[in-house]
C-alpha cells in the first residue's frame, strides 16, 4: 500500500503528542476535534507534571515514581506500562521544555519543582497554576507548523458519531459531524487513535469541561470497543462547588504548603480568619502523620466527607472546608499559584491571599476508560487505538495528582507510532475499502439524526434528563457506595433512557443546532453512566478510588482484576482479567503510619 | 413570598445572512449566577418573557473557569468571557451579543479562526528538531520566565480584537493577542534564532505598523496581559530588524 493514512479524534494533550508523532514520521494526519484543540479541556490541568528528575537531591528515581503510582493506584494498573511511563517522564520534561513551556525556574536557570499529593519528593514541574494550559499550547504550536508544512489537516469543530468497521469487524474511517453546517461524513482511514478525554458531564457538575462528556467512547464502546474499569472515578477533594461546574482548586496549593482545616468547635460561625490556630483542627495533617496534606486524592476526599457528613464539622452554612494559603508569602502564591488564586477570586468574589477557601470535593478523573493493551495503546479493535484520560491504564484505582499530564504524553507518543506501524503492515489500505461500507455507516448515522429531527411529539427536555443523570450519579457512584443504592441508580438509568425515548429536539434547524449534538452526546453518556454503575455494584471491596462501607477491605484473592465490559446487542456483559503485577510485590496500601 | 428574577436580552441570528432579532427571557435568580447558567436556564426553558416558544441559544463554551478563551461575547457592550460575568455584578436587564469583529455563525457563536491562521503565519513555535530525546532545553533566567509566563496566558478569546478600532473590515490589523505571542517567542532563547521570520510577518499589512496605540486591548483582556508594552516591545524589534535588513541591503 501506499502512504497510510491516520486520523486522530480529540486536540488536547494525548491527541495532540500522537499527532505531532505521526507527522513527524512522514505520515499524514486528519485531527479532528470539537473545539478549536487550543480550547481542549487539558486547558484545565493546573498543579504540574511528574517526572523523578531528582534535582533537589532528595534521592528521587524513577522507580520510586512507579512505587508511588502503583501504590496510590492500590496496585489495579498493569505495572510494565506503568514503569515505562515514568522511565520516559524525564525525558518527556525535557522535550516540552524544549518546545518552549514557560517552567518555573530555580534561581540556576533550572527547572522548579515542587511536592504533589502521594509522594514525598519535589518531583512536580510547573508552570505557575496553569501547567496543563501552559503544555496544551506548546504541542499546540508544534501541530500549527506540521500543520502549516501541509502534514496535518486539522478538522475543528467536529463531532464523532462512529467507526466506520468493515465486514471483517476492521476500522477503516470514521463518521463524523460538522456542527456547523451538521452534515454528516465520513472519512477514509487505515487507523484512528481516539483521544477524547473525560467523561465529568456523566456527574453533571464536575472539574472537568463541557466537552468531557465521554461520547466517543461511549460510541466506540457500542461499536465493539471493550470499556475497562469504568467503577474507578476519582473525585478531588478541593474544589469550589458551583451550578454550572465545580471549579479545581489545584493539590498544588497544598504542595506549596496549604493546609485544610475546619474550626474544632463544630458551628463555629467565626469568618475563618477569625478563628485563631489554637481553635483550628488540621484533620490530615491530624490523621496522616507522614503524608499530611498531600495524602491521595481519595483519602483526602473521604476525609473530608467524614468530616463533614459523619462528624457535622463541616463549615457553618454549607457542606464545605478551608483550603488555607494565607500563611504563605504573597511573592510566592503569585509565582507559583496566581492562576488558581485568580479563578476563586473571580468566581468567590474572595481574596484567598487574605481568607481561606472554601472547598469542596468534586468528580475530577476518570481512571477507568477504554481498553487497551499493554503495550501500544491498541484497543481490542483492529485500527482502534486510544490515549489519554480515555484509555484505562497508568492509574489503577486511583491517579495520583500531576500524573494525568504525563500518561496522556506518554499515551500519544506510544499511541502515533504504533498507529503508523499497524497501518504499513495492512495487506490493503482504506482506499481498497469499497464505498458502500462508508455510506452504509453514514447512512446509519443519518438515520438517528432524522429520527430526532422528526420526532415531533416529544415531552421531554434533554437538560432536565441530564441533570437528573448527574444528580443520582454524583449521589450514588462518586465517593461512598452502596449496593442498593447502585442499584436505585441502575432503575433510574432505565427510567431517564426511556423518557430519552421522548426527547423533544426543541431545536430542529440544520445549522450550528448545539441541541441536537448535545441530544446525541447524552444518548450515549446514559449508556457509559451504566457501565460505570454496573462496574461499581459488582466489585464488592474496597481499592483506591472505590469505596464500599459494605466491604471496607481490599479483597485481592477476589478482586486483584480489570473490570472488562463488553456490549452485545444492547446488553453490557462484564468480564474480568488479571492484572500485570510482575515488578513490584503487593502490599497493604496504608498512608496513616507516622513515617 | 415572589421569586426573584431578572432579564436577559440576547440578539439572535439563525445564520449571519438571515435577520437579526431580539429576545427576552425572565429567569429565576439564584445566588453565584453567571451568564453560562443564565444560557442553560434558557435552553432547559426555551420560552420568551412573552411565552414564545423559541430555541436554545447557540453559544461557545468550554472551560467555564476562564481558561479555554472560549465563552467571548458583548455582555452588556462589554466585550468579555460569559463565564466570569457574574449575575450578581451586571446591570440588568442584561445584554447578550455576539463579538462584531469576526463573522457570525449563529446567535452569540462566531468563527475565530482567523487568530490561529495568523498565529501560523506569524511562525508562533518554536522550531525543535524532533521529539526524540536529545537531553535539556536551554537554561532560562528566572527573570526571563516570569515575563514569559504571563503572555502565555493568552487564550486567544479575541477581546483585545474587538475592542481594537485597527482591527474592522478596512484595516488587516493582526491585533495584541498575535504581537505579544510573537514577543513571546521572540523572547525565548531558541525562538530567537528565528525572530527575523515572525518580525518579517510583521512588516507587511496587518503587521504591528498598522496598531494606532489606541490601547484599548489591554483594557479588554481577562487574564491581565501586558499588551502595551508587548505591541511598543514588538514595534521596537521590527524597526531594528527593518535597518539592519537594510544595512545589509535586503
Amino acid at each position: 500500500m501506499t502512504v497510510p493514512k491516520i486520523t486522530v479524534v480529540g486536540g488536547g494533550l494525548a491527541g495532540l503528542m500522537a499527532t505531532i508523532r505521526v507527522a513527524e514520521s512522514g505520515v499524514p494526519v486528519d485531527l479532528f476535534s470539537i473545539v478549536p484543540v487550543k480550547r481542549s479541556h487539558s486547558v484545565c490541568a493546573q498543579g504540574g507534571i511528574n517526572a523523578a528528575k531528582n534535582l533537589k537531591g532528595e534521592g528521587d528515581s524513577t522507580w520510586k515514581h512507579f512505587d508511588d503510582t502503583i501504590y496510590g493506584g492500590d496496585f489495579l494498573a498493569n505495572q510494565p506500562l506503568v514503569k515505562g511511563m515514568c522511565d520516559a517522564a524525564p525525558a518527556i520534561i525535557d522535550l516540552l521544555d524544549r518546545m518552549g513551556v514557560m517552567f518555573n525556574r530555580t534561581p540556576e536557570g533550572l527547572l522548579d519543582f515542587r511536592r504533589f499529593g502521594g509522594t514525598l519528593f519535589h518531583r512536580t514541574a510547573f508552570a505557575g497554576a496553569t501547567t496543563g494550559q501552559q503544555l496544551l499550547y506548546a504541542l499546540d504550536e508544534q501541530v500549527r507548523r506540521f500543520e502549516s508544512e501541509d502534514k496535518v489537516r486539522k478538522f475543528e469543530g467536529w463531532t464523532f458519531l462512529s467507526v466506520v468497521l468493515d465486514d471483517s469487524g476492521v476500522c477503516r474511517g470514521i463518521c463524523v459531524m460538522d456542527l456547523k453546517t451538521m452534515e454528516i461524513r465520513t472519512f477514509p482511514c487505515d487507523a484512528a487513535i481516539f483521544c477524547t478525554g473525560g467523561i465529568g458531564a456523566i456527574f453533571g457538575r464536575s472539574t472537568n469541561s463541557v466537552v468531557c462528556t465521554g461520547s466517543a467512547q461511549s460510541a466506540l464502546f457500542q461499536q465493539g470497543v471493550y470499556y475497562a474499569n469504568g467503577e474507578f472515578i476519582q473525585v478531588h477533594p478541593t474544589a469550589i462547588p458551583g451550578e454550572d461546574k465545580c471549579r479545581l482548586m489545584s493539590e498544588s496549593a497544598r504542595g506549596e504548603g496549604g493546609r485544610v482545616w475546619v474550626p474544632k468547635q463544630a458551628g463555629d460561625a467565626r469568618r475563618g480568619k477569625e478563628i485563631p490556630e489554637s481553635e483550628r483542627f488540621y484533620f490530615l495533617e491530624e490523621w496522616y502523620p507522614k503524608y499530611g496534606n498531600l495524602v491521595p486524592r481519595d483519602v483526602a476526599t473521604r476525609a473530608i466527607h467524614k468530616i463533614v457528613f459523619e462528624l457535622k464539622m463541616g463549615l457553618v452554612g454549607e457542606p464545605a472546608v478551608y483550603l488555607d494559603v494565607t500563611h504563605i508569602p504573597r511573592e510566592v502564591l503569585d509565582r507559583k499559584l496566581e492562576g488558581i488564586l485568580e479563578i476563586y477570586e473571580k468566581f468567590v468574589g474572595v481574596d484567598p491571599h487574605v481568607e481561606p477557601m472554601k472547598v469542596f470535593p468534586a468528580m475530577h478523573y476518570t481512571m477507568g476508560g477504554l481498553w487497551v493493551d499493554n503495550e501500544h495503546q491498541a484497543t481490542n479493535v483492529p485500527g482502534i487505538y486510544a490515549a489519554g484520560e480515555c484509555d484505562y491504564q497508568y492509574h489503577g484505582a486511583n491517579r495520583l495528582g500531576a500524573n494525568s499530564l504525563v500518561s496522556c504524553i506518554y499515551g500519544g507518543m506510544l499511541a502515533g507510532p504504533a498507529a503508523v506501524k499497524y497501518s504499513h503492515g495492512l495487506e490493503s489500505g482504506c482506499e481498497s475499502v469499497p464505498a458502500a461500507i462508508f455510506e452504509r455507516e453514514r447512512v446509519r448515522q443519518q438515520d438517528i439524526t432524522d429520527a430526532l429531527l422528526n420526532q415531533h411529539k416529544g415531552t421531554e427536555n434533554p437538560i432536565t434528563i441530564w441533570r437528573e443523570m448527574g444528580d443520582i450519579m454524583t449521589e450514588n457512584v462518586t465517593v461512598i457506595r452502596y449496593n442498593a443504592n447502585l442499584e436505585k441508580t441502575l432503575v433510574k438509568l432505565d427510567e431517564l433512557s426511556e423518557r430519552f425515548t421522548r426527547i423533544n429536539l426543541q431545536d430542529r434547524t440544520q445549522w450550528a443546532n448545539q441541541t441536537l449534538n448535545f441530544v446525541r452526546e447524552l444518548g450515549n453518556m446514559l449508556i457509559l453512566a451504566r457501565v460505570i454503575t454496573l462496574g461499581a455494584l459488582a466489585r464488592n471491596e474496597t481499592r483506591g478510588a472505590h469505596y464500599k462501607p459494605e466491604f471496607p477491605e481490599r479483597d485481592d484473592a477476589n478482586w486483584l482484576k480489570t473490570t472488562k465490559a463488553s456490549y452485545d446487542g444492547g446488553k453490557i456483559i462484564l468480564n474480568y482479567e488479571p492484572v500485570d503485577t510482575s515488578l513490584l510485590p503487593l502490599r497493604e496500601r496504608k498512608y496513616t503510619a507516622k513515617s | 413570598m415572589a421569586e426573584k428574577t431578572f432579564i436577559v436580552r440576547i440578539k439572535r441570528q439563525q445564520r449571519a445572512d438571515e435577520s437579526v432579532r431580539w429576545e427576552e427571557y425572565e429567569l429565576r435568580y439564584r445566588p453565584h449566577m453567571n451568564v453560562i447558567i443564565c444560557l442553560r436556564d434558557i435552553a432547559e426553558r426555551p420560552f420568551t418573557r412573552g411565552g414564545v416558544e423559541s430555541t436554545p441559544v447557540s453559544y461557545d463554551a468550554n472551560c467555564l473557569e476562564e481558561v479555554c478563551g472560549a465563552c467571548a461575547m458583548l455582555i452588556n457592550g462589554t466585550a468579555r468571557q460569559a463565564c466570569t460575568a457574574l449575575v450578581d455584578d451586571l446591570e440588568k436587564p442584561i445584554r447578550l451579543e455576539p463579538l462584531t469583529k469576526f463573522p457570525l455563525i449563529r446567535d452569540l457563536v462566531v468563527d475565530r479562526s482567523k487568530m490561529f491562521e495568523d498565529l501560523k503565519r506569524t511562525y508562533c513555535w518554536i522550531p525543535i528538531d524532533g521529539t526524540y530525546n536529545i537531553g535539556e532545553g536551554p537554561r532560562m533566567a528566572p527573570a526571563v520566565q516570569e515575563k514569559g509566563y504571563p503572555l502565555a496566558r493568552c487564550i486567544t478569546c479575541g477581546n483585545c480584537l474587538e475592542v481594537c478600532p485597527k482591527v474592522n473590515s478596512n484595516d488587516s490589523f493582526v491585533g495584541a493577542a498575535i504581537v505579544s505571542q510573537v514577543r513571546l517567542f521572540n523572547m525565548h532563547p531558541t525562538g530567537a534564532m528565528h525572530s527575523a521570520a515572525r518580525l518579517d510577518a510583521l512588516m507587511g499589512p496587518g503587521g504591528i505598523a498598522e496598531c494606532d496605540n489606541a490601547q484599548n486591548c489591554v483594557k479588554a483582556c481577562p487574564k491581565g496581559i501586558p499588551l502595551t508594552e508587548s505591541l511598543a516591545a514588538v514595534n521596537g524589534q521590527v524597526l531594528v530588524h527593518a535597518v539592519k535588513s537594510w544595512l545589509r541591503g535586503e
